[in-house]
């Protein structure tokens, strides 16, 4: 960049480290922190970074198996974490298919085809995804629970109410699948119109096998985003047995049972395989959420 | 091909069928006007998927029906709720609230003795001996069936069989479903493990609108206006009813000092919690993209992945670290501040102090998502700006003044309102980092200090014993305004920023 290097550079340069080194010690800090409590014995503050004393028992109560306490007594994992694990997956799964199903067909239409209202209808998809749902969460509960008195397995407590109530947030894939869509050349398709395929066989023949990384990057993205979901999850869910991870996660931390190192171990467990998975996709989910502001 | 093309009708004719056993079921249950909605939805479909005008839209009707009735309707519900008094007071439906009335049984004082006796075929009889002395007895019958006895005179005199009460405790549950009728009508059930007692309706309907108590011959009308079956002196009789009652919580939200003073106190904090959260998110954000965007710094790509992380980490896992950190006695960060300056702050029993955290933690959340918005757009501002700057001896911050924030400003803006509008409804960090804590103590519902608009409905409706659903859809919908003008002034920036280009 700069041709003319000024006289201080060396000192700024320093000094922007410093800085830096600082900054990233303080925000990776909590995380460090998190590591030594589970690694800790006890649930309670112990005071040093470097734990004095290692114990796994913690990660032991997070994967379910039980711990043999210092009285002489077993100790049984309180909460059922691997089940709630396997319900934050099976509804981030399923929600994750039905949401890419939605919003490829949609984005299909809006990236190829003029109709009428077209425009209208990708301002109002954008406008909906402002309108966040925990405003609506009365209305979303009452819903489900209506819905459980003529349906039982799509009332309340049940996870495919959960995927129902996710399927609705699809505007932001729309808009990135459509992105990408419109990004892939258009001769294609006609092509394969001139030899005699309708749309619908150019959307599945042509376009779809192309847009393989985009379709994963939206699956993930619709995975993570319904593992990570707290507001609706906690509306609609209360068996101890049917919680999602989002939801469980927060009963380790009351005043009157306070398991913080079994928290600890647990954030860990759950946290790290989703840091990853988000760390690899952040990408794509950055470039989404300023396609516009960016690319125009 | 064409066996994806029969699997897709097969498919949409499946759906028609659910759609209709749906409407099915729906009209069965009373509710004819959300059966009309279905049929109405399902033949729009029908037409969009029969008629060739629509193409387009045959792609596009699965995803907007989601929307429509995911997002959409609960919208509208939401809206329509505020105008009634759904709460705890009032949770059923007019029906179902007179049916609760209706079926509600008291005694009339009068119970009697009774033993139970095995015979010999299997069958049991009972046998009741009245205070007076009467004596009344049962045809045998088959215990554990539901049944209604009729009941006989006996001669007096004869003593009732001894029972043993342990066996009798198991048989309890049968017991509870006999009625036993006595010779002049009145029905009897079980009332302790020694005695039946006879119970009648405590309401008989007496008109549409009318009820007659049993016990003292009062007549009950209906209040639809507020949902309650009254007494004529005006006193409710619970459970009340669903009705409609206009802007009640509006008025209620702006004009009376319990509701307005919450409210008010907790807007200011929302609004003050989302600009600033807005304002310490960007500013260091773009800080770090301008230093990540410095080539003479060596390193760069290890800073971003360890700036980046604290966005990767799921809020559901760092919010509830950060709670226990902060936790005022058993908290690491309480320990360390208690070892080097001798003091415990309060950060969850102090209001600026709860309020300093939670910035604290939603800038810590926050900042990475901006660092890498600016970072890309200061990519796209080219680099002989800088260098025609540098000639003319411009210092850093000359050229973050002139030069970079004056560019990214633009594609920001409508950036900076979603980050406002999505603070401004983060229920997940108030719900798992303070729960709104510390709560004001002069309030009517409960309400803390850190509780944003968001919040503040959701406990109002899920975590107060009252249950105020519709105190909460009528300040979610006051929310749902304001939101609606980021909204549109979000697309506004957002074309703007798209036709410069």
């Amino acid at each position: 960049m700069a041709v003319v290097a000024p006289p201080n550079q060396r000192w700024r340069v320093i000094a922007v480290h410093a800085a830096l080194i600082v900054f990233v010690v303080l925000t990776m800090l909590p995380l460090l922190m998190i590591l030594s409590i589970s690694l800790r014995p006890g649930n309670f503050a112990g005071g040093s970074l470097i734990p004095k004393a290692l114990t796994l028992d913690h990660w032991k109560l997070a994967l379910g198996m039980s711990v043999l306490g210092p009285d002489g007594k077993w100790e049984a994992p309180p909460f059922p974490v691997l089940q709630w694990i396997a319900n934050s997956m099976k509804v981030a799964f399923v929600s994750a298919a039905v949401a890419l199903l939605l919003s490829v067909t949609s984005a299909y239409a809006f990236a190829r085809m003029r109709f009428r209202g077209k425009g209208l209808t990708l301002d109002a998809l954008l406008l909906l995804q402002m309108f966040p749902s925990v405003l609506a969460l009365v209305a979303i509960y009452a819903l489900f629970d209506r819905i459980g008195d003529w349906v039982p397995w799509l009332g309340l407590n049940s996870h495919w109410s959960l995927v129902l109530a996710y399927s609705g947030g699809i505007a932001q894939y729309v808009w990135l699948i459509k992105g990408y869509f419109e990004s892939l050349p258009v001769e294609l398709e006609e092509a394969a119109a001139v030899d005699g395929a309708t749309p619908l066989v150019a959307f599945v023949r042509v376009l779809l096998p192309l847009a393989g990384p985009i379709l994963a990057v939206v699956f993930v993205l619709a995975f993570l985003s319904a593992m990570i979901e707290y507001p609706i999850a906690s509306v609609l869910l209360h068996e101890e047995s049917q919680l999602t991870l989002a939801v469980g996660s927060r009963l380790f931390l009351f005043n009157q049972r306070y398991l913080w190192g079994d928290f600890a171990a647990t954030a860990i467990l759950a946290g790290l395989p989703l840091t990853l998975l988000f760390l690899f996709t952040q990408r794509w989910l950055v470039s989404g959420l300023s396609a516009g502001a960016v690319k125009g | 091909m064409k066996a994806l093309r029969i699997a897709l009708m097969a498919l949409g004719a499946l759906a028609l069928l659910a759609a209709l056993a749906l409407a099915f079921a729906l009209h069965a249950a009373h509710a004819s006007g959300w059966a009309l909605a279905v049929i109405a939805l399902a033949s729009l479909a029908t037409w969009v998927y029969l008629s060739p005008r629509f193409m387009a839209w045959r792609y596009i009707v699965p995803g907007a029906l989601a929307a429509a009735i995911f997002i959409v309707f609960p919208m509208a519900y939401t809206l329509g709720i505020s105008f009634t008094n759904y709460s705890g007071e009032h949770l059923l439906s007019f029906e179902r609230a007179t049916n609760v009335l209706l079926e509600r049984g008291e005694g009339d004082g009068r119970s009697m003795a009774f033993a139970l006796e095995a015979l010999a075929n299997g069958q049991h009889r009972l046998d009741f001996i009245g205070d007076d002395g009467k004596h009344y007895a049962s045809a045998p019958f088959k215990l554990g069936d539901a049944v209604r006895l009729p009941l006989l005179d006996e001669p007096a005199g004869k003593e009732a069989p001894a029972t043993d009460l342990r066996a009798l405790t198991a048989d309890v549950p049968a017991l509870r479903r006999i009625t036993a009728l006595l010779p002049d009508g009145s029905e009897m059930r079980l009332l302790s493990l020694r005695r039946f007692a006879v119970e009648r309706p405590a309401y008989v309907r007496v008109g549409d609108d009318a009820l007659r108590a049993t016990r003292d011959g009062a007549t009950l009308t209906t209040d639809h206006a507020q949902g309650w079956w009254r007494r004529a002196d005006g006193t409710p009789v619970t459970p009340g009813f669903r009705a409609t009652v206009g802007i009640a919580n509006y008025r209620s939200i702006f004009t009376e000092a319990r509701f307005y003073q919450p409210f008010a106190r907790v807007f200011a904090w929302t609004v003050a919690f989302a600009s600033l959260n807005t304002l310490f998110t960007f500013t260091i954000g773009l800080l770090l993209a301008v230093a990540l965007n410095w080539p003479a710094l060596k390193g760069r790509p290890g800073y971003r992945i360890a700036l980046f992380l604290p966005y990767a980490v799921p809020a559901f896992i760092s919010i509830p670290v950060f709670r226990g950190l902060f936790n005022e006695n058993l908290g690491e960060i309480n320990l360390v501040l208690f070892q080097l300056f001798g003091v415990r702050p309060g950060w969850f029993s102090d209001a600026t102090l709860a309020r300093s955290m939670v910035l604290i933690v939603n800038t810590w959340l926050g900042y990475p998502y901006m660092m890498i918005l600016c970072m890309g757009l200061i990519k796209a501002i080219p680099d002989e700006l800088y260098e025609a700057s540098s000639l003319v001896g411009a210092g850093p911050l000359m050229n973050l003044w002139r030069i970079t924030l004056p560019l990214i400003g633009r594609p920001m803006a409508p950036l900076l309102v979603a980050s406002f509008a999505s603070n401004f409804n983060n229920l997940t960090l108030v719900a798992l980092l303070t729960n709104g804590a510390p709560d004001y103590l002069d309030t009517a519902v409960p309400v803390g200090a850190t509780d944003l608009l968001a919040s503040y409905t959701y406990r109002i409706a899920f975590q107060d014993s009252g249950q105020h659903y519709a105190l909460a859809c009528a300040i979610a919908s006051i929310v749902f305004l304001i939101v609606a003008t980021l909204a549109v002034a979000n697309l506004r920036l957002f074309k703007v920023g798209q036709s410069a280009r």
